[in-house]
């Protein structure tokens, strides 16, 4: 859990320590920064991403909501609306289910329905992932469902570094922005600048050049894919990692010009593979002049199709894994697909 | 010793320009509501629409109390609260029609027409949509030490949504300046309240929340000036929400496609006898506020002010298809 390791020297945070500074940061900044969710006061919330904040900010900016999301996330866009910036957390991304109607019907739609006449900025962070053992219900990856609807900007970090400055660029933004946070990185360090920086909205990262296959993945399927990576230079095959980093809007020109390059592409993602981040790009790909220069057909590594299940073995065979991922490189060098 | 005043709640407490003003946007909601139904029986508007006729009083007489920087966020139904909130009608009709020159340049329609401008945070197409949004808005004026209130317009049926529930309590464990304000119409749809609410009185509900509750006859206009009045106050004066229920009725169906199925034309013709607008105009002209001529002519001016709004909305362009995907994001 330490792929960025060239960070010797440098100061080093904890994903969660990155989010929380960037938070810090913006509520000095900007007294119309508020917090708002479930136990994210004194408790410091459920992954202690708010600890101490509220000691800093006190209890009228960092705002413990009741258990309603639905209501929460609609009081955060109504403030939005009307000169606040909520940032909103659900306590795990799968309880922004209950939410959807606030989400999908009044924060993304607001700006279009009213003809340009209304913002909506708006953060909300989401807590995903398996691999906490919490099963079904939390543990999901539901990120490429809000890549559907326009006027949405989905993010997903994958390093401490980008957790911050995503979280940055979310505020300065004036459209609602998800950010979908791995709980599995939330301990995970790396370096992270000091001060205000922003990571720009819809770009993609090359995180390792190469030249035989493309792997896209993002948060914490990037960290696997780097390992592979590694691995797949010692059996000769070099593979290019590109960091997803935003699903909505996705940076098409990265992807493509990669894919030109290697005429491989291995797409992998922790949601359920099938209707997801995979099918965009594979699509984007094969809709485009790229398409002429593969040399394979395009693979996706994805989710199970399937619930998240409780039992460890389970669990961890329902998503991408290292071995997965090198298994599956290998088998798309040789073209056994 | 001086003799207590017996009028009429809104005759003591407003000037009689403003009594007169608000007669006259009563009679521009009626107006625009038959103009806008007459242009779509004649194939110039598409869609749907949610008609108010019958509820002018409720929208007209909450929003009286009102200053141009408090805000309002509204219903499917919510044309009258648009014209009460000071919408210009032309601009309304120009959504309607689809236009450039509407409210929300062609990509709203009637559902969605908003002046955040004016305060009107918008229609919503969203059954109870509105109320965590009018509790976020309410929030904003209390962190940033604004006096502004928030009403919150939403209508019978939404009083069986989650965010119903859940926007009261989180107002009221907060205290924030916002008026629920129910326009209780006796029907979601076609699906009486009787039978799809547990309380007989939605004003019930505020108990549950601890807040103040109160049920009023929703087509006397001074009854509801003078709820929402009191509630208005508390919510200014930082002692929180309030949940004002005003008893109306819609004279026309739930949307362009209703046949009236479920109630009865009697039914129907008991509540027209109830016409808010005859009532109010009667009231003004009792208590010396204006007379028949004064009333006629203001009568007359809103019907002039809609047909004017309607050619206004003609003359409008139209979107370019080529802007499909403008104001999906901030232009940069």
């Amino acid at each position: 859990m330490n792929a960025m390791t060239q960070d010797q020297g440098l100061r080093t945070l904890s994903y969660a320590e990155a989010i929380r500074e960037a938070m810090a940061i913006a509520m000095e900044a900007d007294p119309t920064v508020i917090l708002m969710g479930e136990d994210i006061g004194v408790y410091g919330g459920a992954f202690q991403v708010t600890l101490d904040l509220v000691d800093r900010f006190g209890p009228d900016r960092v705002m413990d909501t009741p258990i309603s999301e639905l209501g929460g996330a609609g009081v955060a866009v109504g403030a939005a609306l009307t000169g606040l910036k909520p940032i909103f957390e659900f306590q795990f991304s799968d309880f922004a289910m209950l939410a959807m109607e606030q989400i999908v019907n009044q924060a993304a739609k607001l700006r279009y329905m009213l003809g340009g006449e209304a913002s909506v900025p708006v953060v909300f962070r989401l807590p995903s992932g398996s691999g906490t053992g919490a099963a079904a219900q939390h543990s999901q990856s539901i990120e490429a469902w809000f890549g559907h609807v326009p006027g949405l900007k989905v993010l997903q970090p994958s390093t401490p570094e980008d957790a911050k400055g995503m979280l940055l660029a979310a505020l300065a933004d004036s459209d609602p922005v998800m950010i979908f946070e791995h709980k599995l990185l939330y301990k995970m360090k790396g370096h992270v600048p000091e001060g205000s920086y922003l990571t720009p909205i819809g770009k993609a990262l090359v995180r390792r050049t190469g030249t035989d296959v493309t792997i896209v993945a993002g948060s914490i399927m990037l960290h696997r894919a780097l390992e592979a990576a590694e691995t797949l230079a010692g059996d000769g095959i070099s593979a290019e990692v590109i960091d997803l980093r935003s699903i909505r809007p996705i940076d098409h020109e990265t992807i493509l010009a990669s894919v030109r390059r290697t005429g491989r592409l291995m797409v992998v993602y922790e949601g359920v593979k099938a209707f997801g981040v995979g099918a965009e790009i594979s699509a984007m790909v094969a809709e485009s002049d790229a398409f002429d220069f593969l040399d394979a057909p395009i693979l996706r590594l994805g989710a199970a199709d399937a619930p998240v299940p409780y039992n460890p073995d389970l669990e961890r065979a329902s998503v991408p894994q290292v071995e997965t991922i090198l298994a599956a490189a290998r088998r798309l060098s040789r073209r056994e697909i | 010793m001086t003799k207590p005043d017996n009028r009429p709640f809104a005759i003591r407490s407003y000037a009689p320009e403003q009594l007169r003003e608000a007669l006259k946007r009563m009679y521009l909601i009626r107006r625009f509501e038959e103009g806008a139904e007459d242009s779509y029986m004649r194939g110039l508007i598409h869609g749907t629409m949610h008609l108010s006729i019958g509820q002018e009083a409720s929208a007209v007489a909450t929003c009286i109390a009102l200053t141009d920087a408090d805000r309002i966020t509204s219903t499917h139904r919510g044309h009258g609260h648009c014209i009460a909130k000071g919408a210009d009608v032309g601009r309304m009709f120009a959504e309607f029609f689809g236009k450039e020159t509407g409210y929300c340049h062609g990509r709203g329609g009637s559902m969605h027409i908003a002046d955040i401008k004016t305060g009107n945070l918008g229609a919503n197409g969203i059954v109870g949509g509105g109320l965590p949004i009018a509790v976020g808005s309410a929030l904003s004026a209390k962190r940033l030490g604004k006096p502004d209130v928030t009403i919150c317009f939403f209508g019978d049926g939404a009083n069986n949504e989650g965010a119903f529930h859940e926007a009261l309590n989180m107002a009221s464990v907060w205290k924030l300046p916002v008026v629920f304000v129910c326009e209780n119409n006796g029907y979601g749809m076609s699906t009486s309240t009787a039978r799809s609410t547990s309380v007989k009185h939605i004003a019930e509900r505020a108990a549950s929340y601890s807040m103040p509750g109160v049920t009023v006859d929703g087509n006397d206009f001074s009854a509801v000036a003078e709820a929402v009045h009191d509630a208005v106050a508390r919510a200014r004066a930082g002692d929180g929400p309030t949940l004002v229920e005003n008893l109306t009725y819609r004279w026309r169906g739930h949307s362009k496609s209703d046949r009236n199925r479920y109630r009865s034309r009697e039914e129907i013709e008991e509540w027209m006898a109830r016409d808010p607008i005859t009532r109010f105009r009667a009231e003004l002209i009792a208590h010396g506020v204006l007379d028949d001529a004064a009333a006629d002519a203001i009568a007359a001016a809103a019907v002039a002010e809609m047909e004017a709004g309607i050619e206004f909305a003609k003359a409008g362009p139209a979107p370019s298809p080529a802007d499909v995907t403008r104001y999906v994001y901030a232009e940069v």
